[in-house]
């Protein structure tokens, strides 16, 4: 295809996509707006199943299938990841040497670490009432790990974290939701329908029926999976070369 | 009021997804990118989406950057033994 042929298609394409995009936002409501039936009827749903946070609402109960759905996107991207980023035949394991750290760095780090990690581990048990839920906290809590690697070395941040366990903590956090979408279909009424627990009392942590479960199973995939594949991507940078015999052999 | 912050927080996104295009170092692409993903955070819990806004907050500004600098650092490495090899 000449140039002026392919300007010509990517005209078209962007020019179909413009009208699109205009015809679709040219229906929408008003930018706030006071009508909004959707979350009036998520806000009633989440109301009547004592779940102070509406969002937690919709991704845990009300749409729990589609958090299913994004919870396996990431277990899935996550098991390529271990995959695409094994040490292959012709690549060598190199320890790192101990790094030098600027005292400052270190003190912050080191003091920083553990109010991430609480802050993290409050987000997750609190999806249900407040802001945040399963798949922030779970993420704060895996980077907040990694300010070890900050603070002090690769080899100290590889002595908290033994990649297996947390490979089983990844599986073992994907596997808990879906008992728990079982359970519901058993116990209850249908896959993974909240009718399973008792609703508790608004606004405490215990509150919600499963919402909190579920929460906690997806804070757990989440933390172990990034954990996981910043994992894999740190061997890549640090520890992982190529071996220079076969790269060598490769070039002649 | 909420209208000002809304438009001084979209126009924040609109720079700072602009400074991530034009730079054209990996790495520094990967800070402009930590600073739109705070920037997003803020248009964010402006339009009272606090739960994307910490998302956008953990993954935006903190790990998606966190990779780039990784993979950097990566493509570097190779890159500086190839040379060596010569």
């Amino acid at each position: 295809m000449s140039r002026r042929m392919r300007m010509w298609v990517l005209a078209t394409g962007g020019l179909a996509v413009a009208v699109l995009l205009v015809a679709g936002y040219a229906r929408l409501p008003h930018f706030g707006g006071a009508v909004h039936p959707y979350g009036e009827r998520a806000v009633s749903a989440a109301l009547a199943r004592h779940t102070a946070n509406v969002i937690s609402s919709v991704n845990f109960d009300l749409r729990a299938f589609d958090t299913l759905g994004e919870e396996t996107i990431l277990f899935g991207a996550v098991l390529g990841t271990v995959v695409l980023l094994r040490q292959t035949r012709d690549e060598r394991e190199v320890p790192p040497a101990p790094a030098e750290v600027a005292p400052p760095v270190r003190r912050y780090a080191l003091i920083m670490l553990p109010v991430a990690l609480l802050t993290g581990l409050y987000v997750v048990a609190h999806g249900q009432l407040s802001p945040g839920g399963g798949f922030q906290g779970g993420v704060v809590v895996a980077t907040a790990l990694h300010l070890l690697y900050i603070g002090a070395d690769y080899r100290a941040l590889e002595k908290i974290r033994p990649v297996g366990t947390y490979e089983v903590g990844d599986a073992a956090g994907e596997a808990a939701y879906l008992v728990l979408g079982v359970a519901g279909l058993l116990g209850g009424s249908a896959f993974l329908a909240n009718t399973l627990l008792p609703y508790g009392t608004f606004n405490t942590l215990a509150s919600g029926g499963t919402v909190p479960l579920l929460n906690a199973a997806v804070g757990m995939e989440v933390a172990c999976a990034v954990v996981v594949l910043l994992a894999r991507f740190l061997d890549q940078a640090v520890e992982i070369e190529e071996d220079n015999g076969s790269a060598m052999g490769k070039e002649s | 009021m909420t209208d000002a912050l809304t438009l001084v927080s979209l126009l924040l996104v609109a720079a700072s997804a602009t400074a991530a295009v034009a730079v054209r170092d990996p790495a520094r692409q990967a800070l402009v990118l930590a600073v739109l993903g705070l920037a997003l955070a803020v248009l964010f819990t402006v339009v009272q989406a606090p739960d994307v806004g910490l998302s956008q907050l953990a993954v935006g500004s903190a790990l998606t950057p966190l990779l780039i600098l990784l993979s950097v650092r990566k493509v570097r490495r190779r890159g500086q033994h190839e040379g060596g090899d010569r």
